[in-house]
């Protein structure tokens, strides 16, 4: 999933302090699943927000709304009946679902209210951890299935580096060293002998070396 | 403000503070008439959207009332409780509202008398605070002040 964190209440507030109605928009997606922007997440801001504006004697009408995906355009529509009675959105989606309310309704002030991280998973309950880079070109097939672009601090393709200590990366002690997992994992399977096959220099074109990418399907079109 | 009430909404689990609020009035221990209780059926069922709306409705003072450590009915929603009240607390102190207004305490079903103390002392603690800024800035608030 996409992961992300609401910011701080005083950065969002200010972006709409001249505000006097809004659209809060949520999305029913990754942000849900991570709990920083679905349906609970968008009834706790819209409280905070009511309380601040109260406390300073001011007013705020708050438009709650959670769309099902907010990176995609019909979803975005269902915003379309209220949007001219308002004067800005909040989105607590990701970047990609504010970009697309943007795309959508150009005259419209848009203001993001999470701060979009990383592609993760989540470990435990209230716990997630980064876990690809979205590279364009995954070679999990050749590291045990254990990702070192994203999970290791050098994004070294033949790891382990010199700070490789006790299964934890030099960096802290509370991050593993991935190529100490890969190391594991290998064994595991019994491949362990693959750990030598020295990984090519990576194409980084298919990454964002290749500038903005975009899939196109003409089946789909 | 010296004639200030404050409103206490107290979220108590049926299983040990509602009862020892009810064992309160049968030991005829009086407790302030402020507090005005919300029974639920464990305190893990209160969700941090229940303690914010109680406060932006006008409540000035949230008590959310489990049971004693190790002894939740439902195995550990008091401990689920009381980790959403640190998570609203600070969410309070960035609104610019006193955390101190929320609060997690916990007792068995038998503390009558811990019930009506902490009643009583929470009430004095949220009068010492004044009423809820919220009101405050609204003029107006939901809850009944006595005048
Ligand atoms: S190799 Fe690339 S695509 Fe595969 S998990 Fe890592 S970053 Fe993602
Ligand atoms: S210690 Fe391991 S994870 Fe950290 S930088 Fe070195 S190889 Fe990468």
């Amino acid at each position: 999933m996409i992961t992300a964190e609401r910011k701080p209440l005083a950065e969002i507030i200010d972006s709409i302090d001249g505000c006097r109605r809004i659209v809060l928009a949520g999305c029913n997606e990754c942000v849900t699943v991570c709990a920083a922007g679905g349906r609970k997440e968008v009834a706790m801001l819209a409280s905070a927000l009511q309380m601040d504006f109260m406390k300073r004697g001011k007013t705020l009408e708050i438009h709650e709304m959670t769309l099902e995906r907010q990176c995609d355009p019909e979803y975005v529509e269902q915003l379309a009946p209220f949007i001219d009675q308002v004067d800005a959105v909040v989105s607590m989606a990701c970047g990609c679902g504010v970009q697309e309310v943007v795309r959508r309704f150009k005259s419209k002030r848009v203001y993001p209210a999470v701060n979009t991280k990383f592609m993760g998973a989540s470990e435990r309950p209230g716990v997630w951890a980064e876990r690809c880079h979205g590279c364009g070109n995954c070679l999990l097939g050749l590291t045990g299935g254990i990702c070192p672009i994203a999970r290791c601090s050098k994004r070294l393709m033949n790891g382990p580096c010199g700070g490789s200590s006790k299964g934890h990366c030099e960096i802290s002690n509370d991050v593993d060293c991935v190529w100490q997992l890969i190391w594991d994992r290998m064994k595991e399977l019994g491949i362990e002998a693959r750990y030598e096959d020295v990984i090519m220099a990576k194409d980084w074109s298919t990454e964002r070396g290749g500038g903005p990418r975009k899939i196109v399907r003409e089946d789909l079109q | 403000m010296e004639n200030f009430e404050p409103v206490i909404v107290a979220f108590c689990c049926h299983y040990c503070a509602y009862t020892a609020a009810d064992m309160a009035g049968s030991m005829r221990l009086s407790y302030p008439a402020n507090v005005k209780i919300v029974r639920v059926p464990c305190s893990g069922k209160v969700d941090s959207i229940h303690m914010m709306k109680a406060l932006e409705k006008g409540a000035d003072g949230v008590l959310v009332a489990g049971c004693l450590e190790g002894d939740c009915h439902f195995k550990s929603g008091n401990t689920k409780a009381a980790k959403r009240v640190t998570f609203v607390k600070k969410l309070l102190e960035e609104v610019g509202i006193e955390s101190q207004r929320l609060a997690m305490v916990t007792m068995s079903a038998g503390m009558g008398t811990r019930f009506a103390q902490i009643a009583g002392e929470f009430t004095q603690a949220i009068r010492k605070l004044g009423p809820n800024p919220v009101c405050a800035g609204r003029g107006t608030c939901a809850t009944a002040k006595v005048a």
